[in-house]
């Protein structure tokens, strides 16, 4: 396939802001069950929520540019009950509105105590408010994924690791860029974020090489004699029909020669994955602001690349009918 | 239910790309709009083309053959770029299984032609929708035609009648007839997407020769044995002549 930037960058923007979210709520559940401390709430989650929103409006307004007519957008929640990207279409704003809410909630000090568990855990609205929101950030994840992964025919991307690798990598860069901005707010979270986002991004590592080795070894139901319907064990194209492009050629190949593939592969698998683990290790012991800000920026570098891989590596079945101009 | 589909057959399809002509024609001029044509004189021509004729080379020299096989939509039973489609623009038709779309409520999203095995949606460069075949959806259907035109644009041109059109659930169509009896094909019938058009296969006119056809063997009054036997290059009249 032809990696459209457009989706790429939606694609690890949201990712970043529902993983921020995902932080900033599970710092605030631990400090309500008294694990962590708590946190400034109009400092810490307003502003932590606001980063989330902007990462969310950038990705929701990158993916415009990847429509034919952005006005008639609206239209595309009508058919949710058989579209994954209708479901994303409503679940995006749906987070991002809840988030927001989530925001405001904390800045604005709209948060009374709802009931208190067991006389000693105070459960508030934006406890509430967050807790349906995770499942919404879930949602969103599911979405995104299975956008690719319900493709039947697209076999690099028809697996479930597509929607974990999605969930994973998100999650990790979100942690990634919440533990640079609890170290900017002085906030004793640092270290937690920082575990957190070592441990997702391993974990990341573990599902994205699975994939790596999944679609290294896989075998394409379609070929050339089921395309054209020929039984024989060689078939040749000779023409495809016209001499210079046509959205065909355009849309499924990604035009990228094998050694810069190669070479986009081996980017993301070091951007990604050891060089963010090792700059957090070394922020860590050290605790420098920089080295944390450093190590976000080099994991979005990263994710950017292995999502411009994720779709140049799907092999679409009409590149058969293809293979030679003429 | 009734579902319209072409039957190609490539016995007899030579490949003259008539129909993708003949389908620009009509359809640039008909309701799917103009179809796009960018740099049509200079370098890099491309365009929207609702059927494409391919060549291929099938076996190795000298025993080899050129199949030339058009494609367009197959218009499936169970279309996969139907479902995906998240504003609903893109939809198959009750009454006669055409699958169109519609051209208003398309948002250029172009995840459709993501989810066709077969290539055979293209977004329109210059209307920025997707665009497909509609098997002339405004020509079979209207009355101020012939009857006997109210075909396809690719079928009406077709010389040698490689393109066949009707309806394939009526099993005393022409269309229905051809795929029963001549071998029809779908293509690509791993992915369950149950195409309506259909492919009719090459086929050889062979005929088996056996010696004793060429050579009389069964002689029961063994007349040539008593006489010399004719040279080769003359005329023999087996069962006539007497030696």
């Amino acid at each position: 396939m032809h990696p459209a930037f457009s989706v790429v960058f939606l694609t690890t923007l949201i990712g970043v802001g529902q993983g921020l979210f995902l932080a900033l709520y599970t710092g605030q559940l631990y400090s309500v069950v008294k694990v962590l401390p708590v946190q400034d709430s109009a400092n810490f989650y307003g502003l932590g929520s606001l980063i989330a929103v902007a990462f969310l409006a950038a990705g929701l307004f990158s993916s415009f540019f990847h429509l034919g007519h952005p006005e008639r957008a609206w239209r595309s929640a009508a058919r949710w009950r058989t579209s994954w990207l209708s479901r994303e279409v409503i679940a995006l704003p749906a987070f991002m509105g809840m988030t927001a809410i989530y925001g405001l909630i904390h800045y604005l000090g709209w948060n009374p105590v709802l009931f208190t568990f067991r006389d000693t855990f105070e459960v508030d609205l934006s406890l509430l408010v967050g807790a349906v929101n995770t499942a919404l950030a879930f949602t969103l994840f599911l979405c995104t994924g299975m956008i690719y992964a319900c493709i039947k025919f697209l076999q690099e991307w028809a697996t479930p690791l597509t929607v974990v690798n999605y969930t994973l990598l998100g999650s990790a860069s979100g942690f990634m860029l919440a533990t640079a901005f609890a170290s900017h707010q002085g906030s004793e979270l640092t270290g937690f974020y920082g575990g957190w986002a070592i441990i997702l991004t391993l974990a990341a590592l573990l599902t994205r090489i699975s994939s790596l080795v999944r679609n290294a070894r896989i075998k394409h139901h379609s070929t050339l004699q089921t395309a054209i319907g020929v039984r024989h064990a060689r078939i040749e194209q000779k023409a495809q029909g016209f001499m210079s492009g046509s959205f065909n050629t355009r849309e499924f190949f990604h035009a990228a020669s094998p050694a810069v593939f190669r070479a986009i592969k081996w980017f993301f698998l070091v951007t990604v994955f050891p060089a963010p683990v090792l700059l957090l290790s070394l922020g860590l012991t050290a605790n420098v602001l920089f080295l944390y800000v450093l190590a976000f920026a080099v994991q979005y570098a990263g994710l950017i690349a292995e999502r411009w891989f994720f779709f140049a590596q799907s092999n679409h079945p009409q590149n058969l009918y293809y293979q030679t101009v003429g | 239910m009734s579902q319209l589909a072409l039957v190609i057959d490539l016995n007899v399809c030579v490949g003259c790309h008539a129909c993708v002509t003949s389908c620009k024609e009509w359809n640039t001029s008909g309701t799917a709009g103009y179809m796009a044509d960018m740099n049509p004189f200079s370098k890099d021509p491309t365009g929207t083309f609702f059927n494409r004729v391919q060549t291929f080379e099938v076996g190795e020299f000298p025993n080899a053959e050129t199949v030339h096989f058009p494609k367009s939509c197959l218009h499936c039973e169970d279309p996969p770029c139907v479902p995906v489609c998240p504003t609903g623009a893109s939809y198959k038709r009750e009454q006669d299984g055409i699958v169109l779309v519609d051209y208003d409520k398309c948002i250029g999203c172009k995840y459709c032609s993501w989810a066709c095995p077969y290539g055979v949606r293209e977004l329109d460069e210059h209307q920025k929708v997707m665009k497909k075949c509609t098997l002339c959806v405004d020509r079979i259907y209207d009355e101020s035609l012939p009857e006997n035109e109210r075909k396809p644009a690719c079928v009406m041109a077709c010389p040698t009648s490689a393109r066949l059109f009707g309806d394939v659930n009526d099993p005393d169509s022409e269309a229905a007839i051809a795929i029963r009896e001549r071998g029809g094909y779908q293509l690509m019938p791993e992915w369950g997407t149950r195409p309506a058009n259909h492919y009719l296969p090459r086929r050889k006119t062979r005929i088996t020769i056996h010696d004793d056809e060429l050579v009389r063997v069964d002689n029961p009054l063994k007349k040539e044995r008593q006489l010399p036997m004719p040279d080769s290059d003359e005329p023999t009249l087996d069962d006539i002549t007497s030696w």
